[in-house]
């Protein structure tokens, strides 16, 4: 995937010389090792400071609300998947746009990677198969495949499913995942094994919405957590109230999340919430035959009405 | 100021007897990381840690903390007054504070102890706290304490400072509170004459293995007006997802917010943190919002640290260090490299950026 760096510089020069679009959004390399920043180019002599790796783990569609410009995005699968919603939720036109997409082969999970050495890491390097690692008095070579991120370890829809221009050839979709064996387990549990397993998933949760905002689905221009007449949920870390959010926030993403794993990734705390939304994701699969961000043809189920729909309770 | 020699097979024994006379606290680990929680009978402090997730802020200023009790049930003589709940001020002692946390209860205490105002909740939970530092031999590469006023061995906010040497701990206590927690503990074997200079070696040792540096001699002099203006702004807060990660994991990060909750008649008063990161931080009652976007929080965020706060107090900036931000910042926004754009910021870089 290293090498994808050079085209999308490429492309990206290219669209702001011929003034394609007015700013190209993508990645520069990091300040710390494992993680790179997104940013935007406006200028084709900076396409420089544009990167690709293992760890373009940021959705970049949460970059494009509410821009008036003619943008190019880097997309990688699930970012394409999340362009794809906003255009069908009319956050972004189509016509504003041009993706460069990314046939992708996962993003490193950085906390796979630390929890796989003992000391600070210093220098992290990657080529298709391996990540190396170095810190101070150790030097370890991991599989890649093995530190990637839960969700692109399970990841279906690793081609953009929507873009202008690839950087490279099509990578091969992974076969055969059994995407929800967690939600399985979590389904399987009594109630009350259920509510200690979500008691005990949010007890670090500080309530300072990195999964929220990291979401490209949420987009509300007031949070319902942020509304004050009325206030709806408590502000305190009652955990009442800490369950509310996490609860509520999943079920306004049924139906639109493509795990692109946004969420988990942003958490200081390491919480896997993605088991919220997965488990909706699951359901929207098994009683619409639904995958989110996959067409611009269609409507999500849950804000979609048809005069068949075969419940009573809504006609 | 006098040194003590603790030997590490004495630490269970001395932690132990302290127990009688404190309420102790200390880091644990949580799985992947730490954080500062009370240390149960027979519980250490794991001190195999280079800092916590969460700072120690929280053990004198909790994220949500009560303030007064009320009821609304009108037949009850004492019906909408706020009456002040029983909270344990009982002495407490923190284990294994790192030196830059320390230091930060230095910094907070200008907001939450002034001479025209004094707030009682910090004021008392700072006052019954013991604070027993431990000194860090390896940095981590985020640390930038020596160049943002603390370092690796301050003592500044500590009551006692513990040394790693070895099969020892020096101990050096710096205050009266220190000497009544070395006594409550039993150490009191006077460690050598040369143990201040084994602590100089050491302190040395471990500020060289910090590599990571800001500069802020310009942070003073420069126009605020000016660099409000600074054209990078834009640039540095377009990642920003306005989270309170920042914020919430600072040690210095102060502000709060106050919500009455009711659950039927009776009702609790309730300071919770608050970010500046958040839109509603600012909202007004009449709906205008004076930081509506991304861009005018995040500079508030480090101008307020790196600006408005040095001109303030004329003692430096509103960060330790301790590199949680830089960590953990979901979208990898560095403080020192803000800081950096902010101290050699000069007008005329817009002036060239334009013409070019």
């Amino acid at each position: 995937m290293l090498e994808y760096t050079d085209k999308i510089r490429e492309i990206a020069a290219r669209l702001l010389k011929e003034g394609t679009v007015e700013m190209v959004i993508g990645f520069r390399k990091g300040t710390v090792p494992m993680m790179n920043e997104p940013c935007f180019v406006t200028d084709a002599g900076d396409v420089d400071r544009l990167i690709w790796d293992g760890n373009c783990g940021v959705n970049l569609a949460n970059y494009l609300m509410d821009r008036k410009e003619k943008i190019g995005i880097v997309a990688k699968g699930c970012d394409a998947r999340n362009i794809v919603t906003h255009i069908v939720e009319n956050k972004i036109d189509r016509d504003q746009l041009f993706i460069i997409g990314v046939p992708c082969t996962g993003m490193i999970d950085r906390r796979k990677v630390a929890a796989a050495v003992d000391g600070e890491i210093l220098e992290v390097s990657e080529d298709g198969h391996n990540v190396s690692v170095r810190g101070q008095g150790f030097e370890k070579v991991l599989n890649r495949q093995e530190v990637l991120q839960q969700n692109c370890s399970l990841c279906i829809h690793r081609n953009p499913v929507i873009s202008d221009e690839l950087v490279a050839e099509e990578v091969p979709e992974q076969q055969g995942v059994d995407r929800y064996a967690d939600v399985r387990r979590i389904e399987a549990m009594d109630p009350e094994e259920k509510w200690n397993f979500f008691d005990d998933l949010l007890s670090e949760c500080i309530r300072c919405y990195a999964c929220r905002n990291a979401c490209p689905l949420c987009y509300c221009p007031t949070c319902f957590v942020d509304e004050s007449r009325p206030q709806w949920v408590g502000k305190s870390q009652d955990p009442i109230d800490v369950r509310t959010f996490h609860f509520l926030r999943a079920y306004h993403c049924a139906g639109r999340c493509t795990d692109c794993g946004a969420c988990e990734r942003a958490c200081p705390v390491g919480i896997n919430m993605r088991v919220f939304t997965k488990k909706l994701e699951k359901d929207c699969l098994e009683k619409f035959g639904w995958e989110a961000g996959l067409t611009t043809d269609a409507r999500p189920p849950l804000d979609t009405f048809r005069p068949d729909d075969p419940d009573d309770f809504i006609k | 100021m006098k040194v003590i020699l603790i030997e590490k097979a004495q630490w269970e024994a001395g932690v132990e007897k302290a127990r009688d006379s404190y309420r102790l606290f200390g880091p644990v680990s949580q799985g992947p990381f730490h954080q500062f929680r009370p240390l149960a009978a027979g519980q250490l402090p794991d001190l195999d840690y280079s800092n916590t997730r969460m700072s120690a802020k929280e053990l004198v200023y909790p994220q949500s903390e009560k303030m007064f009790d009320y009821t609304l049930d009108k037949s009850q003589p004492d019906h909408h007054l706020l009456k002040e709940p029983q909270k344990d001020y009982s002495p407490r002692a923190v284990l294994g504070i790192r030196p830059c946390d320390a230091d930060a209860f230095g910094l907070v205490q200008r907001n939450f102890d002034t001479p025209d105002y004094k707030d009682p909740y910090w004021i008392r939970a700072r006052e019954a706290i013991t604070l027993v530092g431990y000194a860090c031999s390896a940095p981590c590469s985020t640390c930038f304490c020596t160049s943002a006023g603390s370092g690796p061995f301050s003592e500044s906010g500590l009551d006692v400072l513990l040394v790693a040497d070895g099969d020892n701990f020096l101990a050096r206590v710096i205050t009266e509170r220190g000497e009544k927690f070395m006594a409550a503990a039993g150490w009191d074997a006077a460690a050598g004459d040369d143990a201040d200079a084994r602590i100089e070696a050491l302190r040395a040792e471990a500020e060289s293995r910090i590599a990571s540096h800001i500069e802020t001699d310009n942070l003073r002099s420069q126009d605020t007006l000016s660099l409000h203006g600074a054209a990078f702004w834009e640039e540095v807060s377009f990642a920003c997802i306005n989270c309170g990660t920042c914020t919430y994991l600072c040690p210095t990060c102060w502000c709060f917010d106050i919500q009455d909750e009711n659950r039927g008649k009776q009702g609790m008063r309730i300071r919770n943190w608050d970010s500046c990161m958040f839109p509603l931080f600012t909202l007004h009652g009449s709906g205008h919002n004076p930081r509506g976007k991304k861009v005018q929080r995040v500079r508030q965020r480090f101008m307020h640290k790196l600006k408005y706060y040095v001109d303030k107090y004329e003692d430096g900036i509103q960060c330790v260090g301790c590199g949680r931000c830089v960590q953990h910042c979901p979208v990898n926004i560095d403080i020192r490299r803000v800081c950096e754009l902010m101290n050699s910021y000069g007008p005329s870089q817009d002036a060239c950026a334009v013409a070019s």
